[in-house]
């Protein structure tokens, strides 16, 4: 039996905004969302108008709470890997990343420094796909259509090079504990010096279109502005941290990864309100796009050279052949894997992968070709076994498009993840949200919102 | 600072508060009991040298299925805290148990704990005494039961309108 | 029968042509799905060749409701208020496999398939689905709709 929702009244109240007669309430009360067009994900705001004047807002989540915390617990630690994608699904490697990088720390194991490297990369491809999804939304809002367009068209360059990499456009799935699924494909550099590129001169005309335009500007500046000691009261990080003048990136505060071994900037701007934090996000992209540059020049591994007597074989002729005795040197012949096996084969599957047999599947010519490889395989797999690390708990802090992406962790020992928590970036903004619009005007409200960038599935997981 | 001066600092003045501390994978984490809490937590902000003026995170462990403490106290309220200044982080924790799952809140300390609180309360049912609106956050209020509690099976649902498929 | 029977079918078929490629659809848009309806919708993929391009965000305006993204369940009454506010003809396409059956989100949170709220006409599955499939399914859309008779 579903009982009648209470407080969920989408209409407007009886009496409202009258002013008339003893105890009514002279303002009027509007409700945003969860269905509305300007706002990102779905959330519900509640204000009261005084004319065009916000004098309260009540902001309501939990729209899109999809159980992610419950979920983990369900399964082995690999096994919560696609349910971070969907987490901050704009910019979901870094949300992968972070969640293997906390499980790394539970189990007191370094990855390989070309798995540092690329995660390194991806992060901030990622990144980039994000702040231009958040301007490009805050702009449509405003009516600036054009930018919206330009800027997915330049997010559709950076997919189709996310889509080489992992085989997906948004949902990847790519990041593992201990390592990522795959190398880099062979001809990864001109593909993302052509993506950048593109990307560069749609940024260009961006600033072009937005950053002088008197409309943006007077819309922009001055609006949702939070003063520096509120921001750090409400424990906002990422962009809007950097909008008040706190240079605190985690990248740089707590490097991981390979961020401390490439030249970058951390940005910031100084007034704190909607314009400042559209120029730190445009700024930030250009500085990732600095980061992924110089991190794949300086990517560890090179080209492989593979030294063999004869052509690869087939994983059933592989496994033919270690059934029939003829081991000799099996090991050493190359592979011929299926396309969604690719880069398991030992010699890009080393390269990527931390080597402790007890959190990585082996390479595929182990798994075949000997009995050992198959042991370790199934010992990872197979229900009741698994990775599992030492009870104990770790905290991991990456820093996220919009802000301090934290992993808490807690293992009982077993193969499921006791806890995982996801400290959202986006909550506190959120939280946040009703002094940024509070005292301003009903139509600021759009774009304070926008330049919060609440994405749901991180805030409600 | 480095976690254990930090974890020092925490023992030289709570002494006898402070359950246990350890420094598991370089993360600094002292237990202390709930009476102390908040006066650790201001100690963690106020102290100069310690300076902790954020609350990254507020979340709960419920510890009622973990070899080991099944009969211990259920809940553990944990407070990861960070230095912008100092750039060091500590983690302070507090156990509660089932039939008196109150901690008092933090919201006078730092305003985003407000709603980490609420969804702590939304997902396990711990109260937080003195807190100006506790209701739930992530889920509707005719939602019965805490999701998160080891106890609660991961697929009943409880649906306001449609079938309970 | 007969002549009438004829001249109705002819003007079915002209009304169905006509609708089916001026679709004014409210993007219900809540999750993940929402970043592959967005690219969809954008130059690249482009629905507005099919005639798709103008979405209404207000359910008086449109005529069919694409449930894009996961549907909670603090989310359902939301979603069947906006569908009720439709008026005919209506059609809903279901994107993405939460809509469809609930995906991989199998726990207390979750509505498993918008069908068990409201009916639905078209189900695009995928995590996300491509925008190829999106194109397939709007397509699928345009024959359903191009092949609804009218009650006179």
């Amino acid at each position: 039996m579903s009982p009648e929702p209470i407080r969920r009244d989408f209409m407007l109240g009886e009496g409202a905004g009258t002013g008339a007669g003893p105890g009514a309430d002279p303002n009027l009360h509007i409700g945003l969302g969860p269905a509305h067009p300007a706002m990102h994900g779905i959330i519900r705001i509640q204000t009261e108008l005084d004319g065009e004047f916000i004098r309260k807002a009540d902001v309501e989540i939990g729209y899109l709470h999809r159980a992610f915390e419950k979920d983990c617990e369900v399964g082995g630690y690999n096994n919560a890997i696609p349910y971070t994608d969907r987490l901050n699904y704009v910019s979901p490697l870094i949300n992968n990343f972070a969640y293997a990088s906390a499980v790394e720390k539970l189990l007191g194991i370094e990855v390989t420094e070309r798995c540092q490297f690329i995660r390194t990369v991806m992060a901030e491809i990622s990144r980039v796909c994000d702040h231009l999804t958040c301007i490009a939304a805050t702009a449509m809002e405003l009516g600036a259509f054009t930018v919206f367009l330009y800027m997915i068209k330049a997010r559709e360059y950076l997919w189709e090079l996310v889509e080489d990499v992992t085989g997906a456009r948004l949902t990847i799935s790519y990041g593992r504990v201990g390592g990522v699924k795959a190398d880099l494909p062979d001809d990864f550099a001109p593909k993302m010096t052509m993506a950048f590129k593109e990307t560069r001169e749609v940024l260009d005309e961006i600033h072009r279109l937005l950053t002088g335009n008197r409309i943006f500007m007077d819309r922009m500046i001055g609006v949702g502005a939070l003063s520096r000691e509120e921001t750090i009261a409400y424990a906002i990080t990422g962009p809007m941290l950097r909008a008040v003048g706190v240079g605190y990136d985690v990248r740089r505060a707590q490097p991981h990864w390979a961020y401390d071994r490439v030249p970058w900037e951390v940005v910031t701007q100084k007034d704190g309100d909607n314009y400042a934090r559209y120029l730190v996000r445009m700024a930030e992209m250009e500085q990732s796009m600095r980061i992924a540059e110089q991190a794949l020049a300086l990517m560890p591994g090179g080209p492989i050279n593979v030294d063999f007597e004869g052509k690869a074989i087939d994983p059933a002729a592989y496994v033919d052949q270690g059934k029939q005795g003829k081991t000799e040197g099996l090991l050493l012949v190359p592979i011929r894997l299926s396309p969604n096996l690719q880069g398991q084969n030992r010699p890009l599957h080393d390269r990527v992968n931390t080597s402790d047999k007890h959190v990585v599947l082996p390479p595929k010519e182990t798994t075949y070709g000997s009995i050992e490889g198959l042991m370790n395989h199934f010992m990872l797999i197979m229900e009741g076994y698994g990775i599992r690390p030492p009870q104990g708990e770790a905290y991991f802090a990456s820093e996220g498009a919009n802000g301090e992406l934290g992993f808490y962790v807690v293992s009982d020992g077993g193969d499921r993840p006791y806890r995982v928590r996801c400290r959202p970036p986006c909550l506190p903004p959120l939280a946040a949200l009703h002094r940024m619009i509070e005292g301003e005007q009903i139509a600021d409200l759009i774009p304070t919102f926008g330049s919060v960038n609440m994405i749901g599935g991180e805030l409600d997981r | 600072m480095p976690g254990a001066a930090i974890l020092q600092r925490l023992r030289d003045r709570f002494g006898g508060a402070v359950v246990a501390s350890h420094e598991h994978r370089g993360d600094a984490t002292v237990v202390v009991e709930r009476a102390a809490l908040l006066d650790a937590l201001r100690f963690c902000r106020d102290e100069p040298g310690l300076d902790f003026d954020v609350l990254m995170d507020l979340t709960a462990v419920d510890y009622s299925r973990y070899p080991g403490r099944e009969d211990g106290p259920r809940f553990e309220v944990v407070y990861h805290l960070y230095s912008i200044a100092r750039n060091h982080r500590v983690r302070v924790k507090t156990r509660v148990d089932e039939d008196d799952a109150a901690v008092p809140t933090a919201v006078d300390l730092w305003p985003i704990a407000n709603w980490f609180e609420r969804e702590v309360w939304d997902m396990f049912g711990v109260r937080f005494t003195g807190h100006p609106d506790l209701r739930r956050l992530l889920l509707y209020e005719e939602f019965v039961g805490h999701p998160l509690r080891k106890d609660y099976p991961i697929n009943r649902r409880q649906p306001l309108i449609g079938p309970k498929v | 029968m007969g002549v009438g029977s004829f001249f109705t079918s002819k003007l079915d078929e002209a009304i169905g042509w006509a609708r089916k490629y001026s679709i004014f659809q409210y993007p219900f848009v809540t999750a993940c799905c929402g970043m592959e309806y967005m690219a969809t919708a954008c130059s690249h993929y482009d629905i507005d060749r099919f005639g798709a391009g103008l979405p209404r965000f207000s359910p008086r305006q449109a005529d069919v409701l694409f449930v894009v993204g996961t549907i909670s369940h603090k989310m359902a009454p939301v979603l069947k208020r906006i569908y009720d506010q439709m008026t005919e003809p209506k059609w809903v396409v279901a994107f993405g496999v939460c809509t469809c059956t609930g995906g991989f989100y199998d726990n207390y949170a979750t509505v498993q398939g918008i069908d068990t709220i409201i009916p639905v006409d078209v189900y695009i599955p995928g995590c996300p689905p491509r925008p190829e499939s999106v194109i397939d399914g709007l397509m699928k859309l345009q024959d359903r709709i191009a092949a609804q008779t009218q009650r006179y």
